[in-house]
């Protein structure tokens, strides 16, 4: 019932999800075949006269046991370490590829560092939700080349993504879950998470958190791709960028 | 305390009664009919999500074209309804029948008191709830509707909402002063209108974990009511407690500065609502206990563990509530620290369940409709436990974190888990309060349709969950590719929670013709041990419960106690005085 796994931390949520199901299972089934069998052993009808001490053995408290054991080794054994290991272990940013994901009622602000590799100064007060989304500061020089863009969230595939996620309004939730990842986002916090993809294709992004009236279709989508690929994407992106600002210059020309 | 029924007029006898009898049955029918209310709420988004933007047959087109245009459902209506719906069925619901009704009405009459400690605070409990539920209501009239921030209310959502959120929060303040005025009165009366005799470790186990609900109510709600006013004063006052500096919404910057903080909410809020959680589900288990032993005709096994066991998930309940927030942006150390208490709290969950089970084992069990309730609730709980377990390790809930996953799990808790332990705990004591039976056939009318569509609602929430399909989503995750294969099942548990509420339809019945022409119970109808048999059924109005104020001599539930020839022996029974007046 699990989807695909589309990204490295995907099989290790899978396995732990699959293991206590099974643990589940297994113990949702002894108890209701106790249960029935019991019911049907001591039913009135045939048991007219109870037991008044009842079940004797301590098989119960061996069970309890058990199933402590069981949790200690779900929790120290998997989730735990899991926490620590990939949640909070975040690669080194020099592997990585680095996005701001600025989640708005109701859509996904991607922006990229550019071709200098540094993120444009941001402040609310510079918000224009027709020419400047996420508030950029029109004075740094380290925005001019940040490319942004809306719901399509491109990506290379294998290589470690950290995004640093941040709300312009209310809280929103960033979740793949092909790819098995989740994140709050609270507005007021900067809370980066980080995934890196295993396979080509788009896969969904979807609000987890109740944010307003457009909760249902704050879907963005995340684009796999190979790494040429995306390195062209790139390229073109700055290039129109470039393109674009000469354009502004010329038409400043024209008026002056 | 004298009996001074008689000479009261109608008002103080049947609507500012002081009496812990009626104030019990107002609390009842008034959550009675809260719960219907906030299923029906259900019902209309359950058509949303199975036929998403469809127009709604027949009374879409009664609700305005504020909520439902020719009677198609905007999505500010759903979030309302989910709203509301949440909080009627928790706060105006569960939790009063569980807590008002039960509570108010047993728990004197179980340790042998005339009545509640504090007769006017117990009416003042009341009003107060009653007053709370009315102000939620009037929501639905307020511009924009009522709240639609969820019943969790996060800001900063909640804080921008239209106004039937500051109604949602003035009613929420009444509701909850009405919870801690009870829960004082509660804890009170046990302490000191015991009978004579009645030890702690001799209270029916219904009594203990009404005193464990008491406590988690009174030590958890004063955070929420003071997050609540300050919620008020964000969205009134232009105070910024929850909200950060520099927000931004519609392209305009809100006034708020002084960087509040929208985590804190959630800390408040779920200090509170974890608790909350075991405040549903303990009156729950207390109800079940007593219709177990009593049908078993045995005591319940493990008993004192089972005490033991509720102390402790009460104290629990305090250090767990962060694993509402794992994706909040927790560290290591943290998350570690709320799974651990989360894996610990689940044990006396399991000790009590286990000992419920094997109380069954050797008993001489009778199948009435009480019983029906309380033994569904066993396996139904049951499935409710098991899957909080993946929720609670923070790994799993990478992945089903705020998916239906969640949904299914609380539901299994709350709806075939606690809202079936207290209809079962009205067919039990149906006899009690009105001196006439249910009927038995009309009971099994309700159980059986109940317990089928109950599993079909909720157990397909699970796979979707499974699948990351988002919980209040507006058309139920039809936007979404990944959702397409589990979509169908949205057509399933509507269809079966629309045959829910059929299924509803014999219990309403049986309720209002057994008061009129239910068979005659005797004062002891069930052959039972609890003090509450010892008065007469359907006990006069007015203070004072007992011809004679009884004394205890031994454990709640001696059915079958060896050395006696007698199959039950109530705890009031005085063997010695017994065997006096054969000799």
């Amino acid at each position: 019932m699990l989807p695909i796994q589309a990204s490295t931390q995907s099989a290790a949520i899978d396995h732990i999800i699959v293991l206590v199901h099974w643990l589940m299972l297994i113990m949702f089934v002894g108890w209701i075949s106790y249960f029935l069998y019991t019911i049907f052993r001591f039913r009135s009808s045939k048991n007219t006269k109870a037991s008044y001490h009842g079940v004797k053995t301590h098989f119960s408290s061996y069970l309890e046991i058990g199933l402590v054991l069981i949790e200690v080794f779900l929790l120290v054994g998997l989730s735990i370490p899991f926490w620590q290991n990939v949640v909070t272990a975040f690669p080194p940013a020099e592997k990585a590829l680095t996005v701001r994901v600025v989640a708005q009622q109701f859509a996904w602000n991607v922006h990229y560092p550019g071709k200098d590799g540094r993120f444009g100064k941001t402040n609310s007060s510079f918000v224009n939700s027709q020419t400047n989304p996420i508030g950029l500061d029109p004075q740094d020089p380290y925005g001019k080349d940040d490319i942004l863009t809306v719901n399509q969230l491109n990506v290379p595939i294998n290589k470690p993504v950290i995004v640093r996620l941040s709300s312009l309004d209310v809280i929103h939730c960033f979740g793949i879950p092909l790819m098995r990842l989740k994140q709050d986002v609270l507005p007021g916090m900067k809370i980066p998470t980080w995934f890196e993809a295993t396979k080509l294709g788009t896969f969904e992004i979807m609000c987890a958190q109740l944010c307003g009236v457009g909760h249902y279709r704050m879907r963005g989508f995340v684009n796999v791709m190979k790494p040429e690929d995306f390195k062209s994407w790139m390229t073109e992106q700055e290039e129109l960028l470039l393109e674009e600002a000469e354009a502004d210059d010329s038409e400043d020309d024209f008026w002056s | 305390m004298d009996n001074h029924s008689s000479s009261q007029s109608f008002w103080s006898k049947y609507v500012f009664s002081l009496d812990h009898k009626v104030i019990g049955i107002q609390y009842g029918l008034t959550s009675l009919g809260f719960l219907i209310l906030g299923f029906s709420l259900v019902l209309l988004m359950r058509w949303q999500l199975a036929y998403p933007e469809q127009a709604l047959p027949l009374i879409g087109k009664f609700f305005g074209n504020a909520s439902m245009p020719d009677g198609v459902m905007l999505p500010e209506f759903y979030n309302s309804l989910g709203a509301m719906h949440g909080t009627i069925m928790i706060f105006l619901g569960v939790v009063p029948l569980g807590v008002g009704a039960f509570g108010n009405y047993l728990v004197p009459l179980q340790i042998g008191a005339p009545d509640m400690a504090f007769p006017k605070l117990n009416m003042a409990s009341y009003w107060c709830f009653f007053v709370g539920g009315f102000v939620m209501l009037l929501g639905f009239a307020m511009p924009g509707g009522a709240a639609n921030s969820g019943w969790t209310a996060y800001p900063p959502l909640s804080i921008v909402a239209t106004s039937g959120q500051t109604v949602w929060l003035i009613g929420m303040v009444f509701l909850i002063t009405s919870s801690l005025l009870g829960s004082i009165n509660t804890i009170v009366t046990i302490v000191q209108l015991r009978a004579k005799g009645m030890t702690f470790m001799r209270m029916p186990t219904l009594v203990w974990t009404q005193l464990v609900t008491a406590f988690l109510l009174l030590m958890a709600f004063p955070p929420l009511e003071a997050a609540g006013v300050l919620q008020l004063m964000d969205r009134l006052a232009g105070t910024s407690f929850f909200m950060p500096e520099g927000l931004v919404l519609s392209g305009q910057i809100l006034p708020y500065t002084g960087g509040g903080s929208v985590l804190l909410w959630q800390h408040l809020f779920w200090f509170l609502a974890h608790p909350e959680v075991y405040v549903l589900i303990l009156p729950a288990m207390g109800i079940v206990s007593e219709v177990i032993a009593n049908n078993t005709r045995k005591p319940l096994w493990g008993r004192k563990g089972m005490i033991y066991a509720s102390v402790f998930l009460g104290f629990m309940s305090f250090i767990v509530w962060a694993h509402h927030m794992y994706l909040t942006g927790m560290g290591t150390v943290i998350s570690a620290f709320f799974q651990a208490t989360t894996m610990i709290i689940s044990i006396p969950s399991v000790i009590i369940l286990t000992s419920l089970l094997l109380s069954l084992w050797g008993g001489s069990i009778r199948f009435n409709t009480a019983m029906l309730f309380s033994l569904a609730f066993l396996p139904m709980f049951g499935i409710g436990g098991l899957t909080g377990l993946p929720l609670g390790l923070a790994a799993a809930d990478v992945h089903l974190h705020d998916t239906y996953y969640v949904i299914g799990h609380f539901h299994y808790i709350v709806a075939p888990g606690t809202i079936f332990a207290l209809f079962s705990g009205i067919y039990y004591w149906y006899p009690k309060i009105t001196g006439r039976q249910m009927s038995e056939t009309l009971g099994k009318w309700h159980f059986w349709p109940s317990l089928i569509c109950m599993n079909c609602i909720f157990f397909p929430m699970l796979i979707q969950g499974l699948a990351g399909v988002s919980r209040r989503l507006y058309d139920g995750g039809a936007t979404y590719e990944l959702a397409k294969d589990v979509l169908y099942l949205n057509k399933v548990m509507s269809a079966s929670a629309a045959l829910l509420f059929v299924a509803q339809i014999p219990f309403i019945i049986n309720v209002f013709t057994s008061f009129w022409r239910g068979k005659k119970a005797s004062a002891n109808h069930w052959d039972a041990t609890t003090l509450e048999w010892a008065a007469t059924s359907s006990p006069p109005l007015g203070h004072g419960n007992f011809e004679v104020i009884p004394e205890v001599f031994r454990d709640p539930y001696e059915y079958n106690p060896p050395n006696s020839d007698k199959e039950f022996l109530p705890q009031n029974f005085d063997l010695q005085n017994d065997k006096k007046r054969e000799d």
